[in-house]
């Protein structure tokens, strides 16, 4: 029993450790340039969590936060490092807003629908290239995956400053509006929309898929040996497909909602850095569905409080771009520290 | 005079110096790093963090060329932070290039948010085409320093790599760490000095960007060259003479949108733009392989496995 419970208290006693770390490191930083950080966090705090409003504020930022970590954290099942979230979100996000502008007559229902269905299947379409390429031509998923963010921004670009250039969006280039009618709404009682029920329900979904049914189990050994999985007979090509292709059509989602919720255009303001912030969300969860949950709001608080940090304390809002960056390297770092204490322990005992 | 599409030919060769140079130097950066069997996705933050330092340097010395300088020792700086940390067990050097890219560009952003306005003296450029009566000739031959200085070092590696007893050392570690560990050489040591000295040839790359072309510091300096250098030195095979041609290949792709712009054609802007990184995806889809490993790939390096 207490090598279950250390199996469980490793991870969160290592992730507990990295943040505390990273929030002295940070500390440090906004002290060396000139802040109080004991008011710094106390912002920060109330800022993200501190009323409803900021609560509020720091949810629509996690919603597609959750859904972006899933384009890292799922082909990390399979020992694949891929960062095209940034791309997926901008194909989903520009395909569905296309979908709506071509079926102007149709019930909202419909519309939304045949959105999010397109945008989960551009997203899906677009990481599943870099899994094609790796699995086919042996080319590295990383430098691919990011190389296809540049290429689906340029394509983002392209389209909406010509053939679906709305005339009347003169200093933004962007795609008509898709009618206000087809606008996702609030959850009742809330100003919250309902990306983030899409967000926690994807989570939760892909934590049922990789931890609990044959597909999951399978990924998990593929991931951990391929030699030995292609020996078991495990279809290993398929399963780096449809993952990064599940994983993919995530990200597209989030595009999707970005546009049926927020802007009810597609134009750059898609390309919002969501898609970075999710490796990292990905990374502190390690690659875990149901921790992404909470990682994507404590990383939505952060970023939510940027506006704040900038009128209290004259902090340029790259400040919280720091933060980002020191957590990720000390979260990184601690991977060396898993099975040092149990060595400890081992050794204490004999 | 009108020139037509020659202009066009003249001035995607020049577009090839102006614009490849930061390639060069970022590509010889990644070149020597991966030599030595550790890849460094990083080097897009170095490079934005050399051109914010390069710029800040060169605004409150009045001399770019201690911004140069300057530019180098920060990328030096996040290159060993880099590889120190890639030297403790399970660190995944890609991943920490992930957070190194975030990480540098976070903090170039945050430093370097005082100098977005204000215009700091300029690297000075050598006319080469003083002898042209033709305009467009006459702008493409302005030469910075710093390519030549870039030729130079490219000429200068490829040479110690193959000749002298350090370069040996860089390429036994990249090519086996057992080995060299059995030889006795510090392997760590070895990764940690060529990822410091390939982030300061890619800081030196940064600050060409904010000092001599498109000479200004803002957020969206940098697209992505850092990245494209990681792609460029599988394209050189690992050559530092290679790394050069390559760069100037795509300094000339680079410059294609813009001047085919100069002859009216405005259409597909944003496509033209897109070309570097088509061209760098479709080199890895025809080098790489499944089933052979790559000609002159250091077998120690994570991106080819």
């Amino acid at each position: 029993m207490p090598q279950n419970l250390n199996k469980a208290l490793e991870p969160f006693l290592i992730i507990v450790g990295s943040l505390t770390v990273s929030m002295v490191l940070f500390g440090m930083f906004v002290a060396a340039a000139g802040a109080d950080p004991i008011e710094v966090y106390q912002t920060m705090y109330r800022a993200a969590f501190g009323t409803s409003f900021s609560w509020q504020n720091t949810l629509i930022r996690a919603a597609p936060l959750m859904l972006t970590a899933l384009c890292t954290a799922l082909p990390g099942y399979l020992g694949l490092i891929i960062i095209g979230g940034e791309g997926a979100v901008v194909m989903g996000g520009l395909f569905a807003a296309i979908a709506a502008l071509t079926m102007p007559a149709a019930p909202p229902m419909v519309v939304l629908t045949t959105m999010a269905l397109v945008g989960m299947v551009a997203g899906g379409v677009w990481l599943t290239i870099g899994g094609v390429l790796r699995h086919y031509r042996a080319v590295n998923e990383t430098i691919s995956s990011l190389l296809l963010n540049y290429i689906a921004i340029a394509l983002l670009n392209h389209l909406v400053t010509s053939t679906f250039r709305d005339p009347e969006s003169l200093n933004h280039p962007s795609t008509h509006h898709i009618g206000e009618a087809n606008m996702i709404g609030v959850i009742p009682g809330t100003d919250l929309h309902w990306g983030l029920v899409f967000g926690i329900v994807a989570c939760v979904i892909a934590w049922f898929l990789m931890h609990h049914t044959v597909f999951g189990f399978a990924s998990q050994i593929a991931g951990g040996n391929v030699r030995a999985a292609q020996i078991a007979g495990l279809p290993v090509g398929r399963l780096i497909l449809i993952i990064c292709f599940v994983a993919g059509a995530a990200g597209g989602l989030a595009g999707m909602v970005e546009v049926a919720a927020i802007h009810g255009r597609a134009n750059d303001t898609l390309n919002a850095n969501y898609g970075y912030a999710g490796i990292l969300v990905a990374f502190v969860a390690r690659n875990n569905p149901l921790a992404i949950i909470p990682v994507a709001v404590l990383l939505g608080g952060i970023r939510a409080s940027s506006g704040l940090l900038q009128r209290a304390h004259e902090l340029p809002d790259a400040t919280v771009l720091v933060m980002q960056g020191i957590i990720f390297l000390v979260i990184l770092f601690s991977e060396t520290l898993y099975g040092r204490f149990s060595r400890l322990q081992k050794q204490g005992v004999s | 005079m009108d020139i037509g599409w020659w202009g066009v030919v003249i001035a995607v060769l020049g577009g090839a110096i102006r614009i490849g140079t930061p390639f060069l130097f970022v590509s010889l950066g990644e070149c020597l790093t991966e030599k030595s069997g550790r890849i460094n996705l990083g080097l897009e933050g170095t490079l934005v963090m050399g051109a914010m330092t390069g710029y800040a340097v060169s605004l409150h010395s009045g001399s770019p060329w201690l911004g140069v300088v300057c530019a180098g020792l920060a990328g030096m700086v996040l290159g060993a932070l880099h590889s120190w940390l890639c030297s403790f067990q399970r660190v995944n050097d890609i991943a920490v290039g992930i957070a190194m890219m975030l990480f540098g560009t976070g903090l170039a952003f945050f430093l370097g948010k005082p100098y977005i306005q204000p215009s700091a003296p300029r690297l000075p450029s050598i006319d080469l085409g003083a002898w042209s009566d033709i305009p467009q000739l006459k702008a493409a031959l302005q030469i910075n320093a710093l390519f030549l200085i870039g030729i130079i070092v490219a000429i200068a590696l490829g040479w110690m790599l193959k000749n002298t007893a350090w370069g040996l050392k860089v390429r036994v570690v990249g090519e086996s760490s057992d080995a060299a560990r059995a030889l006795g050489l510090p392997v760590d040591r070895i990764r940690i000095m060529s990822t410091a000295q390939g982030g300061f040839l890619a800081g030196i790359g940064g600050s060409y960007l904010s000092l001599y072309y498109p000479f200004n510091w803002s957020e969206g300096l940098s697209s992505g060259q850092g990245l494209m250098a990681v792609a460029l030195v599988i394209f050189a095979r690992w050559q530092p003479m290679a790394c050069l041609w390559v760069s100037l290949l795509w300094g000339g792709a680079a410059a294609l949108g813009p001047s085919l712009q100069s002859v009216g054609i405005t259409g597909g802007y944003y496509i033209f733009n897109a070309i570097p990184y088509i061209m760098t995806l479709a080199v890895m889809i025809i080098t790489c392989s499944p089933r052979r490993t790559l000609v002159g790939v250091p077998h120690e390096l994570t991106v080819t496995r």
